[in-house]
């Protein structure tokens, strides 16, 4: 009784005086939201205005019209669907892997006690952690040296310039960030799990595909989700081990796609939009799985 | 948020079923036992010979005159000589050097605190809070390569945004941000910056949703202010994500790479140890064991929030 008489009492004044403060609030947020949007709105107002009409009016004027032709003409001459099938024979499989693999490390180091369980862990992630140029000259030398990967992997051999190659070195890259999170959620299930489904004679195979993975679900999609953008966002590792430009996946490619609409920023802005689709679409489809995924990663571990 | 909850509950229980899991591992067969191995092995070894085997190659490529032909093993060994040149003879080096840090502080004490303030006043918001969020972490989902495009538009000496706002389009008064190389850096910085505040907004943003409310309370019964109850009991409450942004943003701060070449190629301006590692290392000339010298330095430099992040997450581990 006396408590609620007593958080009555405080709120009451609390909430007047607050008033003020809480306009100050929304106005300093929403500015700052509207800086936030300028440069993807300028971005997408100079692609949707064609060239000639930002040459006669200048770039900061009312439009004389507005057209998606800028982004036919991007897709077109930039080769987009080349690019973007790039990206989905690399990112797509890259993502699987990097779920699949991960999971069985995760499992095997959590679920059960080894000697080398914290090594292994520390192994994974602290690779996660590196700066790729730390070690990309040598994995540069070794992707041009190693001969005779096989063919549906590789046509000239070697593990350079290969969609193979990419996504080996993505999925080894990603798979010490998707352990930390799925280590850290395995954690947290029962162990009982575990030990009636061995008393009852189950293979560790079947406790993590039957009993485990499903109930990482959630895990999984937050991190199906951000993987995806990860490496759909790569541009290091594309830009460097691959040199056949027509082969680079959309992201990296745009690097060639600079130089190539150099004088026409409308059609430069376009071809970058285009780009971000992708990650867009999927960000505003599945939000809640970015949130619980980068704090998986980082409130545990 | 629900990875959060779920994940710090039942700490407790991990060191009373110990014993238990002990016996688990008796409970296991032959090929239980074998799948496990496989299931860590295979991926240790590709983890190996991928990544930290080329981390030492580095480290060992960087004491030789290798120049990519031929094997590593037949480059002649001439001792610190790379890193003398490095650090007295090399132009790019220091610059290369002192943009790291300044990419560092810039992240540390500008954009890693704002995207802090933008968490804390959203945790505040009754209303709206979620479309405000989506803003601001939308530059999150975005390749850094689309971001330096995006911002090269705002860039623009003639047909950018900053200069007809600001009126310097003209040729004698035009703020060439990208092409001076003294602005460059901060154009990029403000750049990275868009992506990196929303980052760490939702990061923190995580662990204040799973903050005790009642500590908050029981500061303002005391009598604190809002600044007051920030400083002295959430933000020493919220250490370990505190250990986890500083980790994130000096990580950042290191592999800092895309923007500046997306810009220029890392150049004039915009040197970063990251570029200077690939254009001596594969792009432009073949110095390879030049080019590891700076790999080593980045190494060297990266092994701090490294480690400090592994220290934690054993001191958790063990708990």
């Amino acid at each position: 009784m006396t408590a609620a008489t007593q958080t009555g009492g405080i709120a009451a004044p609390r909430k007047r005086r607050r008033n003020v403060p809480g306009i100050a609030l929304y106005a300093f947020l929403t500015f700052m939201a509207i800086v936030w949007l300028v440069p993807l709105a300028w971005a997408v107002y100079t692609a949707l205005r064609p060239f000639a009409d930002t040459q006669q009016r200048g770039y900061i004027s009312l439009p004389g019209s507005l057209t998606l032709d800028n982004f036919l003409t991007a897709w077109s001459q930039g080769e987009f669907a080349l690019h973007f099938a790039s990206t989905l024979i690399v990112t797509v499989p890259a993502v699987i892997v990097t779920l699949l693999v991960a999971s069985m490390i995760a499992f095997a180091v959590s679920r059960f006690s080894w000697r080398f369980n914290l090594v292994v862990l520390l192994i994974f992630v602290a690779g996660n952690l590196l700066p790729p140029q730390v070690l990309i000259v040598p994995l540069f030398k070794i992707y041009t040296a190693i001969k005779g990967v096989p063919e549906p992997l590789s046509d000239n051999g070697l593990l350079y310039d290969q969609f193979f190659g990419v996504f080996l070195i993505n999925v080894v890259f990603q798979v010490g960030f998707c352990v930390l999170v799925l280590s850290n959620y395995m954690k947290t299930l029962s162990h009982e799990l575990t030990e009636a489904a061995l008393v009852d004679g189950a293979s560790v195979l079947r406790i993590w595909g039957a009993v485990i993975m499903p109930l990482c679900r959630p895990a999984l999609a937050a991190l199906a989700t951000l993987e995806f953008t990860f490496i759909y966002n790569d541009f290091f590792w594309a830009l460097l081990l691959i040199k056949t430009g027509d082969r680079r996946p959309i992201t990296s490619a745009l690097n060639n796609l600079q130089g190539q609409f150099f004088t026409n920023t409308n059609l430069l802005a376009a071809g970058a939009l285009l780009a971000a689709v992708p990650t867009i679409l999927v960000f505003m489809a599945l939000q809640r799985y970015f949130i619980s995924g980068l704090s998986l990663g980082a409130t545990k571990g | 948020m629900t990875g959060a909850s779920v994940g710090s509950a039942p700490q407790t229980g991990a060191r009373a079923a110990t014993g238990r899991v002990r016996r688990h591992y008796s409970l296991l067969t032959g090929t239980d036992k074998l799948v496990l191995a496989l299931m860590v092995g295979i991926p240790l070894v590709f983890d190996l010979a991928l990544i930290w085997g080329p981390t030492v190659g580095s480290f060992l490529i960087s004491f030789t005159n290798w120049n990519g032909i031929g094997s590593p093993f037949d480059a002649k060994v001439i001792g610190t000589k790379n890193y003398e040149s490095l650090f007295t003879a090399y132009p790019f080096f220091w610059p290369a050097l002192s943009h790291n840090i300044i990419w560092l502080a810039w992240l540390m004490f500008v954009a890693t605190p704002l995207g802090i303030l933008f968490a804390v006043l959203l945790d505040r918001v009754a209303r709206g809070s979620r479309i405000y969020q989506t803003i601001f972490y939308l530059p999150v989902v975005l390749s850094l390569a689309v971001i330096g495009i995006i911002w090269s538009l705002q860039y623009a000496p003639e047909q950018g945004l900053i200069n007809n706002i600001l009126g310097r389009t003209a040729n004698d008064n035009l703020i060439d941000w990208l092409g001076n190389p003294t602005l460059n850096i901060w154009a990029a910085l403000v750049a990275a910056s868009w992506r990196h505040v929303g980052y760490i907004m939702v990061i923190y943003l995580a662990g204040l949703k799973a903050f005790d409310p009642t500590l908050r309370e029981a500061a303002k019964v005391d009598g604190a202010n809002e600044r007051q109850t920030f400083f002295r009991v959430v933000f020493p409450v919220m250490m370990p994500i505190n250990v986890v942004i500083v980790v994130i943003t000096t990580i950042e701060a290191l592999r800092a790479f895309d923007i500046a070449y997306i810009i220029n190629h890392g150049k004039n301006g915009l040197e970063l140890l990251s570029t200077l590692i690939t254009n001596n290392g594969i792009s432009e000339s073949n110095r390879l064991g030049f080019a590891s010298s700076i790999a080593v330095v980045l190494l060297v430099i990266s092994l701090v929030p490294i480690v400090a992040f592994l220290s934690r997450m054993m001191r958790e581990e063990r708990r």
